[in-house]
């Protein structure tokens, strides 16, 4: 996650954006504009299942994000779910058992080909991305690695929107930190989560906080956490 | 010399494995550690591709902050990435003279106590998923033989994460990096978790978890899954760990 592609993604998107709100949008954007996609969806996705789009490009893929989440199925359902992408190079081809609503609906709108990416840190379901293409065909490994990259960037995206929406204390979004992916920073998140009685996406935003409000890098922090020298107690997490 | 008789159950154990259900992480979670009793090093960590163009710690022996920091590193240079770009094995690599080569990796391998180092490539035919690194105090060249079984554990684990079809379908092999790559975070969360209600080191509630799995014949990552859900609370795996149970038990006590 904290590679450089990522950086430059965010990068790129924030310099084309004036506000918060604007930053998905514009993360779609560019996610078309790079790779050879129709069209592209980001949705948000709780544990029980889609919770809305947060940005497409076009009305195509705007609609498409809404059948999925009036449906209750399709490809960025499974992604979410099995927290693993969901590529269908061939819409007409795949076997769409636990989707076929939606495949119809998206044959309807002549699709061929969606790749759908969850968007997730661990446990922490946030949304998916949703790439749709008018023609067949697999993702080159270039592409794979870019639309993997896009990932990333809106999963961050979202942490941040998350965060700012529970106003603890949030670094701006214009401030945004690429996320350290180590495995303490993961481990920390669970001892948070159990230490303030908060959900591990709540945890995580405290981490993040944190490490912003203290200007140092969320890595140390999480170990500090993890050997003991630095406390979450409840008293903390509230203002 | 490696102890045939320990070769002969490692062996057994991992094809037993393969031929079921079974959980990727875990899987390379034990590869690594039996790759330390039957090849002479003192430790050992596995990196995947993680398709967008980096190399990704997912199995390691030994929770500890300086190892972890020794296979991240290796995302910008060392042995790993070398072995990960051209799938040739490196071996026998004397760390206190590699610094031309790889200056930031050798010194922190060095700050570490470790004097040798091997990186082996997980291939199949010619395509290049990762790369299993060992290391060693003191000056321990591995015979053709440990070679061999390092290599052979990485073709293990090669196998495991592509045991269904050809590694041409695109979809298979990256439905297979993913989810072992996305496990592997919620196996980590599941760690802080459960150290955290059970007042144990992450390390302690790894093998709580992963005990857990073996007793009940569930996935590591569902055990985890249910941990992080608050599902499982640290009473059930405390009251179920006997003496059989430890990082080298298949939960057969009658296969030690």
């Amino acid at each position: 996650m904290s590679s450089r592609a990522v950086r430059d993604i965010l990068s790129a998107v924030q310099a084309d954006s004036r506000d918060t709100e604007g930053l998905p949008a514009s993360l779609v954007r560019l996610c078309a504009q790079t790779l050879p996609v129709s069209g592209v969806g980001l949705a948000l996705m709780t544990d029980d299942g889609p919770a809305g789009t947060v940005a497409a490009t076009d009305d195509g893929a705007l609609q498409l994000e809404e059948l999925q989440f009036t449906l209750g199925q399709g490809p960025c359902v499974d992604a979410s779910r099995t927290g693993r992408p969901v590529l269908a190079p061939d819409l007409a081809g795949t076997s769409t058992r636990s989707w076929p609503q939606f495949a119809a609906g998206a044959d309807t709108a002549g699709l061929r080909a969606v790749f759908a990416f969850p968007l997730q840190v661990g446990a922490i379901r946030l949304g998916v991305l949703d790439l749709y293409r008018d023609t067949a065909g697999e993702l080159s490994q270039r592409e794979l690695a870019d639309a993997l990259s896009f990932a990333d960037a809106a999963t961050q995206l979202l942490l941040d929107l998350q965060a700012q929406d529970s106003a603890q204390g949030a670094p701006p979004a214009h401030a945004v930190a690429v996320l350290d992916d180590r495995a303490e920073v993961h481990q920390a998140t669970g001892v948070v989560s159990v230490r303030t009685g908060a959900s591990l996406a709540q945890a995580l935003a405290l981490l993040r906080a944190r490490a912003y409000a203290e200007d140092r890098p969320i890595g140390d922090l999480a170990r500090d956490v993890l050997d003991g020298v630095v406390g979450f107690g409840e008293a903390d997490d509230h203002d | 010399m490696v102890r045939e008789q320990r070769l002969a159950e490692v062996f057994v154990e991992l094809a037993d494995t393969l031929v079921e259900e079974f959980d990727v992480v875990d899987l390379l979670q034990t590869l690594t550690e039996r790759c330390v009793e039957l090849v002479d090093t003192d430790a050992a960590g596995l990196m995947l591709d993680d398709q967008r163009g980096n190399l990704r710690l997912i199995a390691h022996t030994h929770e500890s902050a300086r190892l972890l920091e020794l296979f991240e590193l290796q995302q910008r240079e060392g042995p790993c990435l070398d072995c990960f770009a051209t799938g040739q094995v490196i071996a026998n690599i004397d760390l206190t003279d590699a610094a031309d080569r790889w200056p930031v990796f050798t010194r922190a391998a060095r700050d570490v106590g470790f004097d040798t180092s091997h990186a082996v490539p997980l291939r199949l035919r010619r395509q290049v998923i990762g790369a299993l690194n060992l290391f060693s105090t003191g000056r321990r060249p591995l015979s053709e033989e440990h070679l061999a079984v390092a290599q052979g554990l990485a073709d293990i684990a090669t196998i495991g994460l592509l045991h269904q079809r050809a590694v041409r379908d695109q979809v298979l092999l990256s439905e297979q990096l993913q989810t072992a790559l996305h496990s592997r975070i919620l196996i980590e969360q599941a760690k802080g978790v459960l150290s955290a209600q059970a007042g144990t080191s992450v390390e302690d509630a790894f093998t709580l978890m992963r005990t857990h799995a073996r007793r009940s014949g569930q996935p590591l990552t569902t055990v985890a899954a249910a941990v992080v859900a608050g599902h499982v609370d640290a009473g059930a795996f405390q009251q179920a760990a006997g003496p059989f149970d430890g990082p080298h038990s298949t939960g057969n006590p009658a296969a030690r």
